[in-house]
């Protein structure tokens, strides 16, 4: 007979699988769509993978066969550019076919390369010019709660690049402002931007002293370490709504994590491959998941 | 509160000062638009948009430190469960109605046209009208509605807005399209942008035969000699310039009010000036990139060689100044279309 912790102790354990199980497939599905275009923001997309898993498996209520069931959370990609790890977690949430995300960027396709509302099912917002996604998350907080729906949740993915905007700021302010205690905002924090690393385009530390001074609640995580991740997580969705306080978890991640091929390259914002490394690519990612299982 | 326009006489208070001479003063950023002798209604978009919060509970209103100053505070009052201060942040207030909008929200949100066009476009594009939202932005002092200067005056926020798809445009003459646009901007799927009027709103279409109707341009007023196509607050202009030209000239102006700037009813307004009448067009924006630029490729697209005199603001930053003087120099007053009007049929 297993004690009450034990039990604990093995839910515990499997959920953790679960989600690791999940990163796993969405940064597969990240190298599938990265294999067909040849080049992509891969690096961005794995590194997020871990948290991406974490919100679209264990934590956000939604109904994979109607995307657009009223009762759901919402989850705002606001970094367009990051949409083929969006896609990989649809896929994986099991919104979107995963053989779809071989069209990736394709004419025609439902997954077009920065992410949009009115192309793929799932996806809440038009993203791509950066600085939106946190403005238009106030208002879907704010519009829930207008309608008592407060209990729904609303996610923003935003990077370190995008905290270059003002708007990022007006709506961080906002937030506050209207104690917007069903607002998440995740922030991954990679270090890099399109002219270079974040420290040297525009200073963003002391990251967690200018979030909490713009009245969040703060934690910041090894956004790679998954337990870190849901422990986070876990953290807002407790004290969501009731609390009033909108939360923020900045994630320090590691570009093309989990594939050590590609985490050696040195031009990671844009990531390039040879046709031959793709395949190498995999393999390391699939030895990688089996070692941790082990 | 109304502002005026009042002629004072300035102080004369020091040695240095210059010799005491009649100014024209605007006694606040708004002055009014009204002329002489045409009743006005007060704050139509605010009491508009009050009612139709009665009816429709999905209403709410946002503004961006400017409920006065956009006849938003009446609505305030009525619903003020549903009326959000988002603060001097535009860009914030429109992503914000988006996201309401995404959630099953019915937004209307005000500031100033410069703010909403100039400052927020990115935001009222990729947020609002790609994804098709119900969005409705209502902006006070369009083109040349204040003397503050160009700060302040959005001589170019339709030449800004045309080029976005799936936003429609509204231009209304008086307070009662006002009231017209607001049910309808909401009846409507997609976004919406209105040249708002506001405070002491002249009303004058009710003299005539006429409707609002989204997309269609009416002929408001008939006549044989010459045709204007016109919209906002010049539709007020040259309905009052027609009276004036039937009455002390015998010139018969017909004006075509285009309530709706985007759609364009092409179809109407070609078919006014595929006619051997002299033809205006008059606007309160620049000639670059609005009515005139509108109803000129409408023209050429059919094939149809006809002059048409552009009646508007020049392509240049305008004075501040007194609104009335402003509107004299500039064109826009009613004597100044009763004057280009002569001049073109001399």
């Amino acid at each position: 007979m297993t004690t009450v912790e034990e039990h604990r102790t093995t839910v515990e354990r499997e959920r953790h699988a679960r989600v690791a199980d999940a990163a796993y497939e969405i940064r597969m599905g990240v190298l599938e769509q990265g294999e067909a275009q040849g080049e992509g923001y891969v690096g961005q997309a794995l590194g997020i993978a871990d948290v991406l898993a974490a919100v679209y498996c264990d934590k956000l209520k939604y109904r994979a066969d109607d995307p657009e069931w009223e009762g759901r959370d919402r989850f705002l990609l606001s970094i367009g550019h990051y949409a083929l790890a969006s896609y990989a977690a649809l896929a994986a949430a099991g919104v979107i076919p995963r053989e779809e995300l071989q069209t990736y960027a394709a004419d025609g396709s439902r997954l077009p390369m920065s992410g949009m509302k009115t192309y793929t099912p799932g996806m809440e917002i038009s993203g791509g010019s950066l600085g939106h996604g946190l403005g238009q998350a106030v208002g879907m907080a704010l519009g829930l709660r207008v309608q008592g729906r407060d209990d729904q949740l609303v996610y923003n993915l935003l990077s370190d690049g995008e905290l270059n905007e003002g708007s990022t700021w007006e709506a961080a302010m906002s937030a506050s402002h209207w104690q917007l205690g069903n607002l998440i905002a995740l922030v991954d924090l990679n270090g890099l931007q399109a002219d270079g690393r974040t420290d040297d385009v525009l200073r963003l530390e002391p990251q967690e002293e200018r979030w909490a001074s713009f009245g969040w609640d703060v934690q910041r995580v090894d956004g790679n370490d998954l337990e870190a991740v849901l422990a986070a997580l876990d953290h807002v969705t407790e004290t969501a709504a009731a609390q009033g306080v909108p939360k923020v978890i900045l994630c320090d991640t590691r570009l093309a994590n989990g594939v050590p091929v590609l985490e050696a390259k040195d031009k990671l914002h844009f990531l390039r491959v040879a046709a031959e490394e793709w395949p190498i690519a995999k393999e390391q990612l699939t030895a990688g998941h089996r070692e941790a299982q082990s | 509160m109304t502002a005026t326009t009042t002629t004072t006489t300035a102080d004369a208070t020091t040695s240095a000062a210059p010799e005491a001479v009649p100014v024209k003063r605007s006694a606040a950023m708004i002055a009014s638009i009204a002329d002489p002798g045409v009743p006005t209604t007060s704050a139509p978009f605010g009491h508009a948009l009050a009612a139709l919060g009665e009816r429709d509970q999905r209403v709410v209103g946002l503004t961006a430190d400017l409920s006065k100053y956009t006849d938003m505070h009446v609505f305030a009052a009525a619903h003020p469960e549903r009326y959000f201060e988002m603060g001097m942040a535009e860009q914030l207030m429109v992503g914000a109605a988006a996201g309401m909008a995404a959630v099953g929200l019915v937004p209307f949100a005000t500031t100033y046209s410069v703010f909403a066009t100039r400052r927020a476009y990115d935001f009222l594009c990729l947020d609002a009208a790609e994804p098709r939202l119900n969005v409705n932005i209502v902006a006070a002092l369009p083109g040349l509605t204040t003397g503050y200067g160009p700060s302040h005056q959005a001589t170019e926020d339709v030449a800004i807005l045309r080029g976005m798809p799936d936003l429609t445009i509204f231009d209304p003459a008086d307070a009662l399209d006002v009231e017209a646009i607001v049910p309808a901007a909401a009846a409507l799927e997609g976004p919406t942008y209105t040249r708002l009027l506001r405070g002491q709103v002249p009303r004058i279409l009710d003299r005539y035969d006429y409707t609002f109707e989204v997309g269609k341009a009416k002929v408001v007023r008939p006549g044989d000699d010459a045709v204007i196509v016109s919209s906002g607050l010049m539709t007020m202009r040259a309905l009052l310039a027609a009276d004036t030209l039937s009455a002390d000239h015998s010139v018969e102006l017909s004006v075509v009010h285009c309530a709706t700037l985007k759609p364009f009813d092409e179809a109407t307004v070609v078919a006014q000036l595929d006619t051997d009448r002299t033809a205006f067009t008059a606007e309160n924006h620049t000639v670059v990139g609005g009515l005139f630029e509108t109803v000129a490729g409408a023209l050429v697209r059919r094939g149809i060689a006809k002059q048409v005199n552009p009646i508007g603001l020049p392509d240049e930053f305008l004075d501040a100044g007194a609104l009335p003087t402003l509107h004299d120099k500039y064109g826009l007053s009613t004597q100044s279309v009763v004057d280009r009007v002569l001049g073109a049929l001399r």
